[in-house]
């Protein structure tokens, strides 16, 4: 199997709204960036691929539209996926395994100021028996917050520590939406208080997928992918056990997460409740470093914190802060669908 | 830098879906008060029922009938309900396992407060009264006082009502603020003016209009204005014969690409001052602007000689 690295990892500066720029406008620094850091231009590269969702700012193809922000005449090898971007990544990566391509630049973006995020993301529900209730993802993870608080897995006090803990971490990460949980006490849906919810706002992310000696050449200590999959549980939340995340533990089985320790994990947990079933899901001591960018809790652009993920774990190695870490992104309610990614560096 | 500008922009449909036989009987028997289940390969009873087994993808059509009073498994209390939610007021997200059923399904139930709501309370449907077939017809779930029906054990149903229902219409509206972003803010407040103003790409020199911000060639941002036009040369045309919808403009119609001058991308307008048959490819067009709003209404010949078409077909 070829070795695959990211290389290269950019994002937006996280705000609660980005009235003043379009899509592509809020896209094309990041994709710079990202180019930057690796002197490469879009011509240069082999693969693109793309996430983001049109329901989000309401914009019919916007995904097109982003494109232009990448210049992609002469006509470049291109896909696009109505998901986070860490499942773009995927395609990506499964592209240059396959050997069809050496380089991939994956991107993904979200508005969510100009609607009603919580709404929105009703409509991804089951259409027959769920999506006419308009339940939204705060009350869905509510009631799997309940769950666990029944099953004695967590605690209102617990969950305000990870909390806390995940905005200070952000208070060294510029591109952070939310350092603080200053009055985040009361509840938005009970038991999940608003310091519990992640910030709503838009941003876009950005990162360069290489193979081999290509790597080694664009950058100083590549964040090789040792491991990376993805599963999905039943869409019918009474059907699931809400209180574990089986598609995240056979997916960091698949990835080879327990074949060693890991030093750091990003973990996309957008409610606080949800960090609990992934540490147990993916067996994180406390001697691991969760969320050291402070996670969805400080900036949760949708359909991009999942690919942020990816990218501020590669970005550690890249530093030399990690040299082996976790990567997690999820999809869908109350942890659906669970990406798990196993990145390492080289010995320094 | 300018004002960001917003408008109002509500995108709404109404999805028709059709049913599966099980997802059928379900909603018709919800109709008729009745709430089937459906059993699967290992004894499970499924409720709401699916027409695959989520863990063996399984054809599942053994149905049976389930209690109409359940125990709540996991809540949230929601203070704050939508304007689409189950109830107007302050009520509980719950899953209810149903008396029979082995999981659980998500609805609303009212209660006082969230301290008259607990994991294990025993609650039962209200029924709306007007009921179609649709998950709505469960009003909402309420406290079951003990003079409910005592817990059931599944029992065989055939599944089979008069007149059943075959698919639901599924009406979603959301609302936004759509802002258009710098480059074309630029775009829209020169329109006002009755100017069109493009934009050029640093890198190919090309100029687009309406400018989009990007070069899409280049992948570069487009930041130096340039006025075009107002005269341009139809690139292309077709001929529009069916009337849309809200739009009082009499059929047939020519709606046309026009290169304005000065621009390296067509855009389209409609034509319009002469009959819809004269109109050909190259004729030179200029702008009849609106009379309320700064944008142009249509485009209507100038009379100039034709444009050769070396001189557009790049831009066809
Ligand atoms: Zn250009």
């Amino acid at each position: 199997m070829r070795d695959v690295a990211i290389v290269a990892f950019a994002q937006s500066r996280h705000a609660r709204s980005t009235a003043e720029v379009s899509e592509v406008e809020l896209l094309m620094p990041v994709l710079h960036e990202a180019f930057d850091q690796v002197e490469l231009k879009a011509s240069d590269i082999g693969f693109t691929c793309s996430g983001s969702s049109d329901y989000l700012a309401g914009r019919a193809f916007s995904f097109t539209m982003a494109l232009d922000g990448v210049g992609a005449w002469p006509p470049i090898s291109e896909s696009h996926v109505e998901m986070d971007g860490a499942w773009a990544l995927y395609e990506a990566w499964v592209k240059i395994l396959t050997g069809e391509a050496d380089t991939a630049l994956v991107y993904s973006y979200g508005k969510s100021s100009p609607g009603d995020v919580r709404e929105v993301l009703t409509r991804q529900l089951d259409p027959y028996y769920v999506a006419p209730l308009w339940p939204d993802p705060v009350a869905l993870a509510a009631l799997q917050a309940r769950a666990l608080i029944d099953a004695g897995h967590t605690s209102e006090p617990e969950l305000a520590g990870v909390a806390a803990r995940s905005r200070a971490s952000a208070r060294d990460n510029p591109y952070a939406q939310l350092t603080s949980v200053r009055d985040g006490g009361e509840y938005v849906v009970q038991p999940l208080r608003r310091q519990d919810c992640p910030p709503v706002g838009d941003g876009a992310a950005a990162i360069v997928l290489a193979a081999g000696d290509t790597a080694r050449r664009l950058c100083a200590r590549p964040a090789w992918i040792r491991g990376l999959d993805h599963r999905i549980e039943a869409h019918s939340l009474g059907v699931r056990d809400l209180t574990d995340s089986p598609s995240t533990r056979l997916a960091a089985e698949r990835a080879g997460l327990f074949d060693a320790p890991v030093d750091t994990a990003e973990l996309h947990a957008p409610f606080t409740s949800q960090e609990v079933v992934l540490r147990r899901a993916l067996r994180l001591g406390d001697e691991v470093d969760v969320n050291p960018s402070g996670g969805p809790l400080a900036a949760n652009p949708i359909m991009a914190a999942g690919l942020i993920r990816l990218g501020e774990a590669a970005a550690r190695i890249h530093r030399g802060d990690s040299d082996r870490a976790v990567a997690h992104a999820t999809s869908g309610p109350c942890l659906q669908q669970n990406l798990v990614a196993v990145l390492e560096g080289d010995v320094k | 830098m300018t004002e960001v500008l917003s408008a109002p922009l509500v995108v709404e449909f109404p999805f028709t879906r059709s049913l599966g036989p099980v997802q059928s009987a379900f909603l018709t028997g919800l109709r008729e008060r009745t709430v089937l289940g459906v059993r699967t390969g290992d004894d499970r009873v499924l409720v709401p029922p699916v027409e695959y087994d989520p863990v063996t993808s399984a054809e599942l059509r053994e149905l049976v009938e389930v209690g109409a009073t359940g125990t709540v498994t996991t809540w949230a209390w929601n203070p704050d309900p939508g304007r689409n939610q189950p109830l107007s007021t302050p009520f509980a997200w719950v899953l209810v396992r149903l008396d029979g059923a082995d999981t659980a399904m998500l609805h609303a139930l009212d209660a006082a407060g969230p301290d008259a709501v607990s994991t294990g309370m025993r609650v039962r449907i209200r029924w709306a009264a007007e009921r179609v077939g649709a998950i709505t017809d469960i009003a909402c779930f309420e406290p079951d006082d003990g003079t409910g029906p005592p817990e059931r054990a599944a029992t065989a149903h055939h599944g089979e009502f008069t007149d059943p229902v075959t698919g639901i219409v599924a009406p979603a509206r959301l609302d936004y603020v759509y802002s258009p972003g710098r480059a074309q803010t630029r775009y829209l407040a020169a329109l006002a003016d009755r100017k069109m103003i493009g934009e050029r790409c640093p890198s190919c020199r090309k100029v687009y209009i309406p400018p989009r911000g990007a070069c899409p060639t280049c992948g570069v941002a487009t930041e130096e204005q340039v006025e075009v036009g107002p005269g341009g040369t139809i690139t292309t045309f077709c001929i529009v014969n069916i009337k849309a919808r809200g739009l009082d403009i009499e059929v047939p119609y020519v709606y046309a690409h026009i290169a304005l001058d000065g621009a390296d991308l067509a855009l389209h307008g409609r034509i319009g001052g002469l009959p819809y048959d004269q109109v050909r490819m190259g004729m030179r067009v200029e702008p009849v602007w609106s009379d309320d709003g700064g944008f142009p209404d249509h485009y209507r010949p100038t009379g100039e000689p034709d444009a050769g078409y070396d001189t557009y077909k790049e831009m066809v």
